[in-house]
């Protein structure tokens, strides 16, 4: 079954690492295919950022997302920039902190969205004292709510793909996302 | 008072001196000869001061390799019995440099010209320089644009003519050492046609030097400066370089304007500093345990251990 | 052992050209390439190799070309401006028969264009954006896979004709991240050394359609290279008629006579195909998708990937749409590689180009519509 994926936020936040974390722990580690692109504009911080991911258990062609299974937004610019693009019955991941989700209200509705929320930037501030690894605490929150990957995937992927020296700091934020998201 | 000598008569008693003997035709193609240099050009005595200066580097003309762009100066690697780059215009020293970093065990030798590596290669010869690659540069520095007839160059001197300067030329020319130095070369001199003893020196001191050498040996071109100069004969030509020279150690009270007009000779850098392709194989020994590996083209098998 | 890995297009593709042997590399930092630089210059201290930043492409080129006589596999990544500062030096290397690897990471232009867009409109500037008569090698792959295999492949074709030889691919293979094998060994195309003695050897021989020997400068050939019309030993012969035509000609059929040995393709479902989807590099990735859709929904549609947009592979394009009568080529510019395909059909099948320009890739339902709209009724 082909799944996409699109994490999005503003530059900087680490929404492309995300991204390849969550590819790469498809593809390497539970052995199924993944494809991951991104775009991006001339600005290296700030800016809208987004990265997209294909899952699938069979060969993937086109390699793009068109109409995301789960969109996962981490500032509400990007929110409001791709919702619409959104499957019927999609699943949706906000950090509540960082988006309006009143403003949405009727949307949700309307594309019977299921809406799971993670204080990644809070959680990431107050418990792991790291500011830069609110991406990792999305993915763990994406690993929970979804079950897109497995989550001894994802644990090996972040190994993998976080610098040396880093790593219990990434997986205590994993591991902080998978306790914080709630629906 | 002696009459002056109408240059293009030939006093039949003139007794016709012997032909020199050529040490150096040996390392020539002689089967490229006759050349297409004109007569009275500097490229001969730049050739012959070369070899000179070679032999006294004690280098193995087995081991040279020359590289040049376009232009008459750039002609002369073809006529030398060694490995040769004929290239494009301006880009030889980038060539160079890909020639040298591939093989640093080569002595590689750059023949260029005024527009070759000043103007349209201006921009490789700073950098080749701010690198401080072991290459010798032998720029010849004829004020014109040969090749094409006589066209300005970027050192051409302000007031004199040229096909494209048919009213004289307006702008301020390069000095190619001094710019040279300021970008970083550890060798540089410049000298004349007329000066081949300290030419043939500063040739073997580049030679020597390791890192990035310029020797700018100022020429005549009296079929194209000379004619449209009032300076028609190589006789005449070298004269004015002659009567234009003055030696670095004596310009230190000379103002900008009392300079104007004067080539000034001598050596400007004689130093030593870290050289690039040096670099490399220190980044490689680092890396990979041994200097950057030869003739990587040639090998069917990788040593595996080693990657 | 075969490992796996989860990577970016260009650190693919830089990888690919350390198997292939390549050990120097010069270049200028442009998007969407630089990061095949960045990988190299990371990559080939460890491997023996030289990594050089040069001062702009043109230098990037004339580099790669003299590392190349020096002895060395040579390559160079850049994107569509680069290669255009690149076109004087890549003439020299086709008239002196240079092997080396250019890797063009095309972008949206004309001009600086689309940086961080993904476009195929550098397909005609490579096949004839330097002066002059030749005929270039290109390779254009789909995956992130292929993007190391044919970076191994292009070797392998440089060193065997001695010709520079493209990599053609867009922002949206180099910077995308898919599985890809990594073979432990792979099948290497070394250099010919000369046999013959100094005195014998022929550099630039008039051999029918075959490649000559080359020398590395140091070997003791004292080769001469010149970019003016040269003899067989390499000497310049410019007012010389019949010099300049014999050395073009066998320049060109050193690639023309030998283009089945170069040229591969890969097709599906052609065999009684009414429409046939054309197409090279990325937009491969949504023709596939577009053509399963449309033999699901009854239509005999089919595809030709063209692994080698150059040399064009006519007699293949030709042989697998035989039966085909409309023809669809989608292109991410206005219309260039559908103008070979048109020549080879001259008339025989209906050539509809599918252009989509923007920097986007087009999408399978694109595809699907223009299938759908010349023949699928």
């Amino acid at each position: 079954m082909r799944k996409e994926i699109r994490i999005a936020g503003f530059g900087g936040q680490g929404v492309i690492l995300a991204g390849i974390i969550i590819g790469k722990a498809a593809s390497l580690f539970d052995n199924i295919n993944a494809v991951q692109t991104q775009s991006y504009g001339p600005e290296a911080r700030g800016g809208a950022s987004k990265c997209d991911v294909v899952i699938s258990d069979e060969e993937i062609d086109y390699p793009k997302v068109e109409n995301p299974d789960i969109l996962v937004a981490m500032s509400h610019e990007a929110l409001i920039k791709y919702m619409v693009d959104l499957k019927q019955g999609a699943t949706l991941i906000i950090d509540p902190d960082m988006v309006q989700e009143d403003d949405i209200k009727d949307f949700i509705k309307e594309r019977d969205l299921t809406v799971y929320h993670a204080k990644a930037t809070a959680t990431t501030v107050n418990e792991i004292h790291l500011k830069i690894v609110a991406n990792i605490v999305m993915v763990g929150a994406i690993t929970k709510a979804t079950g897109i990957v497995s989550e001894e995937a994802a644990r090996k992927s972040i190994l993998d793909s976080v610098p040396k020296g880093t790593e219990n700091k990434n997986i205590d934020a994993f591991e902080a996302g998978m306790r914080i998201v709630e629906a | 008072m002696v009459d002056e000598i109408d240059e293009y008569t030939i006093d039949d008693d003139f007794e016709k001196p012997k032909r020199a003997k050529a040490p150096f035709i040996k390392y020539l193609r002689e089967d490229r000869l006759p050349h297409i240099f004109c007569p009275g050009c500097g490229n001969g005595t730049i050739i012959n001061t070369f070899f000179k200066g070679m032999e006294e580097a004690n280098i193995d003309f087995e081991n040279v390799a020359m590289v040049s762009g376009i232009g008459c100066s750039s002609r002369i690697p073809g006529y030398i019995k060694c490995d040769s780059l004929h290239t494009t215009h301006g880009r030889a020293l980038s060539f160079a440099t890909g020639l040298k970093v591939s093989n640093p065990d080569l002595d590689v030798v750059v023949f260029t010209g005024d527009g070759d590596c000043a103007s349209i290669g201006g921009n490789h010869l700073i950098h080749a320089a701010r690198r401080n690659i072991n290459l010798t540069v032998i720029c010849i520095n004829n004020n014109i644009y040969g090749m094409t007839g006589g066209q300005i160059s970027p050192t051409s001197p302000k007031g004199s003519y040229g096909s494209t300067a048919p009213y004289g030329n307006r702008d301020k020319p390069f000095h190619l050492a001094e710019l040279v130095a300021a970008a970083g070369a550890t060798y540089v001199a410049r000298w004349t046609t007329v000066q081949v003893e300290s030419a043939a020196k500063s040739i073997e001191k580049g030679l020597k030097n390791k890192g990035f050498s310029f020797i700018e040996i100022v020429s005549q071109c009296p079929t194209y400066f000379g004619r449209k100069n009032k300076m028609k004969t190589p006789v005449k030509m070298m004269d004015h370089i002659k009567n234009s020279t003055i030696y670095i150690n004596n310009t230190k009270l000379m103002s900008e304007h009392e300079l104007a007009d004067k080539i000034v000779v001598g050596e400007f850098v004689d130093k030593s500093a870290p050289e690039f392709t040096d670099n490399l194989q220190e980044l490689s020994k680092e890396n990979y345990g041994d200097k950057t590996l030869r003739r990587s083209a040639f090998l069917k098998n990788f040593d595996e251990n080693k990657e | 052992m075969v490992e796996k890995l989860f990577i970016q297009g260009n650190e693919a593709c830089a990888l690919g050209a350390i198997k292939a042997g390549c050990r120097f590399f010069a270049g200028y930092p442009i998007t969407p390439s630089t990061e095949v630089a960045e990988n190299l210059a990371r990559l080939l201290p460890k491997y023996g190799g030289s990594f050089v930043q040069m001062e702009d492409e043109i230098s990037s080129m004339g580099a790669v070309i003299g590392a190349s006589w020096g002895g060395s596999k040579a390559m160079t990544a850049t994107s569509g401006p680069g290669i255009s500062l690149m076109q004087e030096n890549l003439g020299y290397a086709f008239m002196t028969e240079t092997p080396l690897v250019i890797v063009n990471v095309q972008r949206g232009s004309p001009s600086t264009g689309q940086p961080t867009m993904a476009s195929q409109s550098d397909m005609m500037q490579v096949r004839w954006g330097s002066h002059g008569d030749y005929e270039p090698i290109a390779l254009s792959p789909s995956s992130v896979q292929e993007y190391f295999d044919f970076t191994i492949k292009a070797f392998n074709l440089s060193e065997k004709y001695r010709v520079p030889v493209f990599l053609m691919t867009e922002e949206s293979i180099g910077h995308m991240r898919e599985k890809i094998s990594i073979p432990k060994s792979v099948d290497l195309v070394a250099r010919k050394e000369p046999t013959m003695s100094p005195d014998e050897f022929l550099p630039f021989k008039n051999r029918k359609n075959a490649t000559n020997p080359m020398p590395a400068f140091g070997d003791g050939y004292k080769v001469h290279v010149s970019g003016l019309t040269h003899n067989e030993i390499g000497y310049p012969d410019t007012n010389n008629p019949k010099t300049h035509a014999v050395l073009v000609k066998r320049l060109c059929n050193k690639i023309l006579k030998n283009r089945e040995k170069i040229t591969s393709v890969k097709s599906e479902f052609t065999d009684d195909a009414d429409v046939v989807v054309v197409c090279y590099g990325a937009p491969v990735r949504s023709v596939t998708t577009a053509v399963k859709e449309a033999r699901e929904e009854g239509i005999k549609a089919g595809y030709l990937k063209i692994n080698t947009p150059w040399p064009f592979p006519d007699d293949d394009v030709k042989a697998v749409c035989e039966s085909a009568k409309d023809i669809i080529v989608p292109e991410m510019n206005l219309g260039q590689m559908v103008h070979e395909v048109e020549r080879v059909f001259a008339g025989d099948a209906e050539v509809h180009l599918l252009s989509k320009i923007g920097g986007e890739l087009p999408k399978p339902s694109e595809v699907l519509n223009a299938i759908k709209s010349v023949g699928g009724n």
